[in-house]
């Protein structure tokens, strides 16, 4: 445990994985998402059914409430360890060069504050969509007008759409690197790894964000 | 042609550094890199001044000696080392800007001249194998799968001149480490210490003070004899497999 917590790799793995539970979180989030194109009915039940489900083998809001305890281990375990491994990196490079040059993929480069960003974003989103504290209409058990009162706002769609593009770009870094980091990439492998993880990226950003244009252009009213 | 060379110029570990500009004139296309410093040398010592210090030796690209970030990229323009980079690959008037590697692990000692004994100490840790020495054995007493002969070989050609931790943003060694870890780990002769080795050299390169490695694939773009980022995903498979059987 030791050696495995205190080696960068034994961090990474630990980044890896709490990633990986988080992107499969994320495609769960967005199929959910989408039922706000079948009306008010469908979203409002599946946002019921998600207190209620797993009964009756678990209690009411258990299953809720286990997914979020699993998340917030996740957030928290990959936020640690990208701050202990980043205040590393930097220390591991202390002077620059002075002849500068443009290096690595956009994605690649703003994994630490895209992420800082996100981080950000999930604080606003709970206090949005799940707690209401900031929502405009905050209407307790009708997700489905809590979400267009947010996206009929001008800054609920910036805040938005900019973290879904953020998540994009880190999820199309992270999920390949995750691949890397858990000994499953090789050179043959590689092109399918980075095609998955462009794919997944697009995807699920496409999605997210087309819920406050849909709201945006009146397609969800 | 004629060149303006920007030079990273420090007097020792201690004391801080500063680009100084040269010009050197009559230099060949044909002459190398290390050539062209060898011509500002000469004229620097005719002077009276203090050459510049830069690492080389072999001069044919194999011992991983030279050591030089030149326009911003470990061993220059060419998928090759500073050594057997030539002033062709430049332009008559061009400004080159000469660095030393840049790593808390490689503490400058002079110029461009960089302590890279860290890595000497991640080998010492389990770049070895534990077979006596004496006569080249018979060939056939130990069976080789040629895809991981191909395999061990490919990852035996780095030469550890570190042009892929003065590439990383994060000053990290993880392609040399996995590179020699790999190398030995696919073979029967390395099987012995297979976990011990990939543990031991992982373990010592963090202490010595490399960062972690966040793939950003500048390693493997440096690197003059091509060794390949996925290189970095095996060992990280010989790593986790590793402290599975280490914790049994």
């Amino acid at each position: 445990m030791r050696t495995f917590w205190g080696s960068t790799l034994g961090k990474k793995t630990v980044m890896a994985v709490s990633g990986l539970i988080m992107i499969g979180y994320l495609v769960a989030h967005v199929m959910g998402n989408l039922k706000v194109f079948f009306g008010p009915g469908e979203f409002n039940a599946y946002g019921h059914w998600l207190r209620t489900m797993g009964e009756p083998v678990l209690h009411d809001e258990w299953g809720l409430w286990i997914a979020r305890v699993v998340l917030l281990t996740a957030v928290i375990a990959h936020g640690i360890c990208a701050y202990q491994l980043s205040r590393r990196d930097i220390r591991a490079r202390p002077t620059a060069y002075v002849h500068k040059r443009r290096r690595a993929s956009y994605a690649t480069r703003t994994m630490r504050w895209g992420g800082v960003i996100v981080a950000l974003f999930i604080v606003w989103h709970i206090l949005d969509l799940t707690t209401l504290t900031v929502n405009p209409n905050a209407q307790p058990g009708h997700p489905y007008e809590n979400v267009v009162a947010t996206f009929s706002t001008w800054y609920g769609n910036v805040i938005y759409i900019v973290a879904m593009l953020a998540v994009g770009l880190h999820i199309r870094h992270g999920f390949w690197s995750a691949a890397q980091t858990l000994g499953a990439g090789n050179a043959r492998r590689d092109r399918a790894l980075k095609t998955v993880a462009g794919g997944l990226a697009l995807v699920l950003t496409a999605g997210f964000i087309s819920v406050p244009v849909a709201v945006m252009t009146g397609v969800v009213s | 042609m004629r060149l303006t060379l920007r030079v990273w110029r420090q007097k020792n570990a201690g004391a801080p550094g500063a680009m100084a500009t040269y010009e050197v004139d009559g230099i060949s296309p044909d002459m190398s890199f290390l050539e062209m410093l060898d011509t500002l040398n000469e004229e620097l010592i005719l002077r009276g001044e203090d050459p510049v210090a830069f690492d080389h030796d072999c001069r044919e690209g194999i011992c991983g000696a030279c050591s030089l970030v030149i326009n911003g990229d470990a061993h220059g323009p060419e998928r090759t080392t500073s050594c057997q980079l030539h002033m062709r690959s430049f332009r008559d008037g061009d400004t080159i800007d000469i660095e030393p590697w840049r790593a808390a692990a490689f503490p400058v000692v002079k110029d461009l001249v960089v302590d890279r004994s860290a890595f000497d100490r991640i080998i010492q840790a389990g770049g070895y194998i534990s077979a006596p020495t004496g006569s080249a054995p018979e060939a056939h007493a130990t069976p080789v799968p040629k895809a991981d002969a191909d395999f061990a070989f490919e990852h035996a050609e780095c030469i550890g001149c570190g042009a892929c931790v003065a590439a990383c943003p994060n000053g990290s060694a993880m392609l040399f480490t996995s590179a020699k870890v790999n190398h030995l780990n696919v073979l029967p002769q390395g099987a012995p210490e297979r976990e011990t080795r990939v543990l031991d050299m992982v373990r010592v390169m963090d202490e010595e003070g490399f960062g972690g490695c966040t793939l950003t694939g500048e390693c493997a773009t440096a690197c003059p004899k091509g060794i390949p980022l996925p290189s970095i995903a095996a060992m990280n498979k010989e790593w986790l497999r590793a402290t599975r059987k280490a914790r049994r």
